[in-house]
């Protein structure tokens, strides 16, 4: 069964708090990966590869250029579970 | 009359890595020798790579007299005689001469003239590629011992404003002796390519660009993350059916020593196999940088000056780099 935004939100939150500490609360939609968050790209796609297993889908390397905003990242997901 | 029956060469069974050598360059370059050009700081880098310094050769120092070094040192802790090495493979990517090949003039230099020699071209995977024809061609009787020989002088390949590769890398050499073993010494070879990541690592121009003045001298770049992905999650693939070809579990070895890209691909490296405690990981970056070619057997050789009790324990080492190329096996540690 699909998972919901805030589900998908949820589990990312969950991973980028394993991958740097950050708090879960502070995981939201309108935050930036890089400028709100501070995650460098090689967090980023510890991250990515991470939510590819979690969720089940592809996230190829041009996409992840492509996703600045945690609600970039979960509208991606959301859109492309199989 | 009879057709006359060739002889075919024959060698031994087995090889093994008798001894190590290594080379590094003169200098020692802290961060904050780099950071100005590319608008950066000693913390930025150690966050990102793990790299407190890295070693860099003076101008008077090329890639052959590191190998040379290198070399030198391998043969006399083995203790064999030069004039019996018959093979000299140098892996490099950075030496500017393209012709003559770098092995046959340390061949020459280090006393085992006319011994085959040829270089090889496989970037950061190169030792392992290396080690695997030395192997190969020991034990199928084309050679009794082999020098093998990673060098880079990647200074001379480096932009100061580049914020993708240049400031990570450094300049040494390491080497082995390889030669016939009463044992298993050194396992099958797991290796290959992906030329359709061609871009992922490479230089940004050519030199005929250059010379037609299109561009300036041609340096070296990297995709970080894309390196980063395929470096950790691709190569764990490879590393574990290393394991499985050499018929050994991750908990078999002494230790765990990847090629030195940067500390970040090391460390989530590790995790991905899930290796225990025991095991000991070369992390040479920290103080030498990233050698490409050399970087393996120059952690290898600092682990066993730092942990002599490592001796006869098994090692799994793995190269990965530019091509993109890729090459793993398990040695007995001389």
């Amino acid at each position: 069964m699909a998972l919901t935004n805030d589900e998908v939100l949820g589990g990312l939150a969950e991973l980028i708090t394993d991958e740097t500490g950050i708090a879960a609360e502070e995981v939201a939609l309108e935050k930036s990966f890089t400028d709100d968050l501070d995650i460098d790209s090689i967090s980023m796609m510890t991250i990515v590869v991470n939510a590819e297993e979690k969720f089940g889908v592809t996230i190829p390397d041009d996409e992840v250029k492509n996703l600045k905003t945690v609600g970039d990242a979960v509208t991606f997901i959301v859109s492309n579970q199989s | 009359m009879t057709t006359p029956v060739l002889t075919q060469a024959q060698g031994p069974a087995h090889t093994r890595i008798y001894a190590y050598g290594a080379a590094r360059g003169e200098l020692v370059v802290p961060n904050d020798d780099l950071v100005g050009p590319i608008d950066s700081s000693d913390e930025w880098i150690r966050q990102r790579t793990g790299i407190v310094t890295r070693t860099r050769a003076v101008a008077e120092t090329d890639a052959i007299d590191l190998a040379t070094a290198a070399a030198d040192e391998a043969i006399a802790t083995a203790g064999i005689d030069p004039a019996l090495v018959d093979l000299v493979i140098v892996a490099t990517i950075s030496n500017p001469r393209q012709t003559p090949s770098v092995s046959a003039i340390v061949a020459d230099r280090i006393g085992a003239n006319p011994a085959a020699a040829y270089d090889v071209n496989a970037a950061c995977a190169g030792f392992a590629y290396a080690v695997a024809q030395a192997d190969a061609l020991i034990r199928g009787g084309a050679a009794r011992y082999a020098i093998v020989v990673g060098t880079e002088k990647l200074s001379d390949v480096v932009d100061p404003t580049d914020r993708s590769i240049s400031f990570l890398l450094g300049d040494g050499a390491g080497a082995a002796l390889i030669g016939p073993s009463d044992y298993p010494g050194i396992s099958a070879t797991v290796w290959g390519s992906d030329g359709s990541k061609a871009d992922a690592v490479t230089m940004n121009a050519t030199l005929t660009q250059f010379r037609d003045g299109e561009v300036p001298w041609p340096t070296l770049r990297q995709e970080g993350p894309t390196v980063f992905r395929w470096a950790v999650w691709e190569m764990a693939k490879v590393a574990k059916q290393a394991l499985a070809d050499a018929g050994i579990e991750a908990s078999d070895l002494a230790a765990f020593i990847p090629h030195q890209a940067n500390m970040r691909i090391i460390d989530e490296f590790a995790k991905q196999l899930k290796l225990p405690d025991t095991v000991v990981i070369g992390r040479d970056i920290e103080t030498t940088g990233n050698t490409s070619a050399a970087s393996i057997p120059l952690a290898t050789h600092r682990l066993l000056q730092e942990h002599p009790e490592l001796s006869g324990g098994l090692a799994l080492q793995i190269g990965f780099g530019a091509g993109l190329v890729f090459g793993a096996q398990v040695v007995v540690l001389p």
